[in-house]
């Protein structure tokens, strides 16, 4: 068969022939994996927050906190074991990263301290600012943060001035990791005092930045 | 097409026209995900998928390509498969799609797909160019694979996750970027001088 020629027509015709075949194909792959892809992101979800919380056998729906100066909300989920309140879980996020935006779970219990975390989301160093995973809750010297309270404890590095060891070689993925800690007891503090009725609500969620 | 043309043009893509270690082609993902083992495996195996989709698409569709418009064609067509990869890797194995994350997208511009699609697929049959995709793709993969278990062993003392020796005797350097050049340009020399002999 010969080549067709490069008229108007042709061009016309064979370019808009390819992107529509394109466009079926991507479609119906698309509808294929729409279900997985939602279901492994929700997969990935519950496991982080199962990993982040005492155990529970009932999450209340998300809610959605907005602190002041923030763009996007932070989500929180409050878990139940029977009637009894066990702690919350907030995804946390911070655009300070070493490269780009850190996306945490955190888990609170009802006193306030972290009984764990977990890391959705990074873009950190391979190898460095990637240990931010298990650094802090590896029981060696500073660095574990579970158990302490963003209230009581000052959750920044001790570089500045704060009780926690930073990753070493990553200091700006540490800060930017705290920072992510701090927004979320935040966000889980709003939310309680709102819930428990307090007039001081809106001073007390102040930020350390 | 004999069995044997076709072996001989799959080993030229992996070994005397090795993408990577002989054409210097598709630099950037090869440097950017090879931090492990398995991410350059990954990468090369969606990279190959590519490859070997793209030659053959455009090879089937050579003669009804008008040449002036043969590069949007050839990109729309790359940019199909590379989206589908895409789609599937993030339904199936999410956790191979979040390590490599940009570099997938990044295929689309991959020189190597274009230029195989370019100076291979439009020329060939459909049976050669598939074996052409194949090959380029293997090799691709072969040292994507190859740079990724260096640099893993020598950054982080393991292979595919397997602890070899104790991460703190690594150097780091290697996880690196500056690692991903040295490990590259030792095993470019070594490569050739294997090659010659």
């Amino acid at each position: 068969m010969a080549k067709l020629e490069s008229t108007f027509k042709n061009m016309v015709l064979v370019l808009t022939g390819i992107t529509i075949f394109a466009a079926v194909a991507l479609g119906s792959v698309y509808s294929l994996t729409k279900e997985p892809i939602a279901a492994s992101k929700k997969a990935k979800q519950e496991n982080a927050i199962k990993e982040v919380l005492p155990e529970f056998d009932r999450l209340d729906a998300e809610e959605l906190i907005s602190l002041e100066g923030f763009e996007a909300p932070f989500v929180l989920y409050k878990a139940y074991k029977g009637d009894e309140f066990v702690g919350a879980a907030v995804q946390s996020y911070s655009g300070n990263g070493f490269s780009g935006e850190i996306k945490v779970m955190v888990g609170f219990d009802p006193e306030g301290a972290i009984v764990n975390y977990s890391v959705l989301e990074q873009k950190e160093t391979p190898g460095l600012g990637t240990k931010m995973a298990d650094w802090f809750k590896t029981e060696k010297g500073k660095q574990d943060i579970r158990g302490k309270n963003p209230e009581i404890n000052n959750l920044t590095v001790s570089k500045d001035g704060g009780e926690v060891d930073a990753i070493t070689a990553a200091t700006i993925s540490s800060r930017a990791f705290l920072e992510t800690i701090r927004y979320a007891y935040s966000a889980y503090k709003q939310d309680y005092d709102a819930a428990s009725g307090a007039t001081e609500k809106t001073d007390s969620v102040t930020l350390n930045q | 097409m004999s069995q044997n043309s076709g072996m001989k043009t799959m080993l030229n893509g992996i070994i005397k026209e090795n993408p990577v270690f002989v054409l210097l082609l598709g630099m950037c993902p090869t440097l950017g995900t090879t931090s492990s083992a398995v991410n350059g495996l990954g990468m090369g195996l969606a990279t190959t998928f590519v490859l070997l989709s793209a030659n053959v698409v455009v090879s089937l569709l050579k003669n009804i390509i008008p040449d002036k418009v043969r590069i949007p064609a050839f990109i729309v067509v790359i940019a199909t498969f590379v989206t589908l990869v895409e789609m599937v890797m993030q339904a199936y194995v999410p956790a191979l799609y979040d390590s490599l994350g940009l570099f997938i997208p990044l295929i689309v511009v991959n020189c190597i797909v274009l230029g195989r699609a370019e100076a291979f697929a439009a020329k060939n049959t459909v049976g050669k160019s598939f074996f052409d995709g194949l090959g380029m793709g293997l090799g691709f993969t072969m040292a994507l694979t190859l740079l990724g278990t260096v640099r893993e062993l020598l950054g982080t003392g393991k292979v595919f996750s397997m602890t070899i020796f104790p991460e703190n005797y690594g150097m780091l350097l290697f996880v690196l970027a500056p690692g991903a050049f040295i490990a590259l340009a030792y095993l470019i020399a070594i490569f050739n001088k294997l090659k010659k002999a």
